[in-house]
């Protein structure tokens, strides 16, 4: 999904925290719908008209933030619409005519699509299969220590990075792989040449599941410790009595514990899995490293914005967001038939 | 029951691997501020790590001195503020009508409000009705299209769930209508969850850069993190020159740190009290009572 709303949207951590409160919601329809089988019939106090007159001020509330929603939110999706139509700056938005599916052959048959889709793939990929677990064993980490103070302490320092702007990370990250940035201090120390690292292709795969790891590990062991706090202590001691050591008593309490977070920690990720952090790369990369560093997000941008083939960046960036939608709704599938955890 | 011998091995194991991921967490900042107070030829050598060599402050000088720092600077602070306070009057209205139960379509709405979490117009398309509404170059295209952040929604939908039923139905007996009952009861109970959505949106606003780098063309109304975006891309356009220009650069790179340091520091100051009220806020919503 091309995503322009890094800010208050999505919390830089992929979309990670989301979860349990997902979790939480969806359950709620059903419960509702029961209810108003229970009362269905009985009378008509169920009807809309009946709902509004009672209910309007609590209807008022809603006004302004469905305005937003279906401004902000709802036309973009329609707007997708340009991806089938000729679009030309300064006519309507959505399109003037009808081209049918030439777009998307267009981008098919458009080697460098290939190229940004892989690159995506593998940097999504890379990301998922990193940054999903060191969370889960940093929180268990965590939670072995015994100083309440210690304790406190570094989870706060864990957390930092998150509050950092993305414009301060990409700062961060180009001072330290500069040519006089610590990383060639490092490597000065053993002898070795400096190494121009934003300059060279192999290292950019690297450089920025590093400093994702760096930005959202801290961060995305939170849910995790909410987690563990809710695991019964009773348990603890009955896994001791029947002789379990402490590497027992993680696998067999602790993990089963936290599983369903990581469920629907894991489905959320690999929902973001194409949504590669699109706003960090486009800060880091430049052309010469543009053969991993470049996605399709940041594709859909020099295509789109730099030169004005609108259309043809909708489509692409349609086909992502689709790819996106696709991989939630499988993850949630799978992951419902496999064991009832899920999101919805 | 006594710690085996294997078991202190690990905590003691465990207890240095934590403080190592913190020295590593805390380094890159550490270093920032290092090179923000040394001198350039001290960073051009590559002698710089956690400790300032060359020790000045001229740079924050230089930095200071430039008008257009203070004027991005000052909007950054007007963008989050405003943005802030539309953001917290429709999260707020909306996650409070959705926290009723008995509401007529309440599934729905909150149907249509997750759906938009999964999936979205995509980048053109947003652009181009920004574009359509004629909000390039204003505020509104920073202040409004982010609005409603549904994770925050959700947040507060859940805190609002539990709010106690009877000292509502009381107040509305005693004459308050909804909004009375939102206004003079609710809201002021619900100070921690408002503290924190506050923070939030505002830690989010003032960190955000993508949409005034996409719709403002003018310097002046730029906010702060895109005058930093600017002399970072700057400062890697010369140095892939080299040559004469990488005077230049170096230059740049203690001023770069100043500027990342100095844009960053009401979050630095404000973290240690901010910390507990952004982890207790998103305990709230992701752990059920």
């Amino acid at each position: 999904m091309t995503t322009i709303q890094s800010g208050p949207g999505t919390l830089p951590g992929r979309g990670a925290a989301e979860a349990a409160v997902v979790d939480d919601l969806v359950s709620e329809p059903r419960r509702g719908s029961r209810r108003r089988s229970l009362y269905a019939g009985t009378n008509n106090t169920n009807t809309w008209r009946y709902a509004l007159k009672k209910d309007w001020r609590l209807y008022s509330l809603l006004v302004l933030p469905l305005v937003f929603l279906l401004i902000f939110r709802y036309l973009p999706m329609a707007g997708n619409v340009i991806a089938f139509r000729r679009f030309r700056p300064g006519s309507s938005i959505f399109g003037d005519e009808w081209v049918g599916f030439h777009y998307i052959e267009m981008f098919i048959n458009d080697p460098t699509f290939w190229r940004v889709f892989w690159n995506t793939v593998i940097l999504g990929g890379l990301t998922l299969a990193i940054c999903f677990p060191l969370p889960i064993i940093l929180a268990l980490m965590f939670n072995e220590l015994r100083s309440n103070a210690f304790k406190r302490v570094a989870q706060s320092i864990s957390y930092l990075p998150h509050f950092m702007s993305i414009v301060i990370v990409a700062g961060i990250v180009l001072q330290l792989t500069s040519l006089n940035g610590t990383f060639n201090q490092i490597l000065g120390l053993f002898g070795a040449e400096s190494v121009a690292f934003m300059q060279q292709p192999q290292w950019f795969r690297t450089i920025y599941v590093s400093s994702e790891v760096w930005q959202t590990v801290g961060w995305g062991t939170i849910l995790y410790l909410a987690a563990l706090t809710t695991i019964d202590p009773q348990l603890y001691e009955a896994a001791r009595i029947d002789g379990a050591n402490r590497w027992k008593q993680m696998w067999h309490v602790t993990l089963p514990g936290i599983a369903p977070t990581m469920v629907v920690l894991l489905i959320l990720n690999v929902g973001t899995f194409m949504a590669v952090g699109f706003e960090k790369v486009l800060l880091l990369y430049n052309p010469l490293i543009y053969s991993t560093a470049d996605i399709i997000a940041t594709y859909v941008y020099r295509v789109g914005i730099t030169s004005s083939n609108f259309s043809y960046a909708t489509a692409i960036g349609l086909f992502e967001a689709i790819i996106g939608l696709i991989l939630i709704l499988s993850a949630n599938g799978i992951a419902r038939k496999m064991g009832g955890n899920s999101l919805w | 029951m006594q710690d085996t011998r294997s078991y202190t091995a690990f905590r003691v194991v465990n207890g240095l691997a934590i403080i190592l991921i913190c020295a590593a967490t805390l380094y890159p900042f550490l270093n920032i501020i290092a090179q923000a107070f040394s001198s350039e030829g001290y960073i051009n050598s590559g002698q710089v790590s956690i400790i300032p060599r060359g020790f000045n402050i001229t740079t924050f000088d230089v930095v200071m001195s430039d008008s257009m720092f203070w004027r991005n600077y000052a909007n950054t602070v007007i963008y989050t503020v405003v943005a802030t306070a539309i953001a917290m009057v429709l999260t707020t209205s909306f996650a409070y009508a959705l926290s009723k139960r008995h509401l007529k379509g309440r599934g729905f709405f909150i149907g249509v409000a997750v759906f938009t979490m999964f999936f979205n117009g995509g980048l053109i398309p947003n652009y181009v009705l920004i574009n359509a509404l004629g909000m390039t170059n204003t505020m509104w295209a920073i202040v409004l299209p982010n609005a409603i952040s549904i994770f925050n929604l959700l947040v507060m939908k859940a805190f609002f769930e539990n709010f106690s039923t009877e000292l509502e139905e009381a107040a509305q007996i005693d004459g308050l209508s909804t909004y009375g009952v939102l206004w003079r009861i609710v809201i002021p109970l619900s100070k921690a969850v408002i503290a924190t959505m506050v923070l939030f949106y505002a830690v989010s606003f003032w960190n955000a850069w993508f949409q005034a780098f996409l719709y403002l063309d003018r310097r002046e109304l730029y906010p702060v993190t895109v005058y930093l975006r600017n002399l970072l891309a700057g400062a890697t356009g010369t140095e892939q020159m080299g040559g004469e220009a990488a005077e230049a650069t170096q230059i740049a790179s203690n001023v770069r740190a100043v500027t990342m340091l100095l844009t960053t520091l009401p979050i630095i100051c404000l973290y240690p009290f901010l910390q507990k009220y952004f982890v207790r806020g998103i305990m709230l919503g992701s752990v059920k009572q």
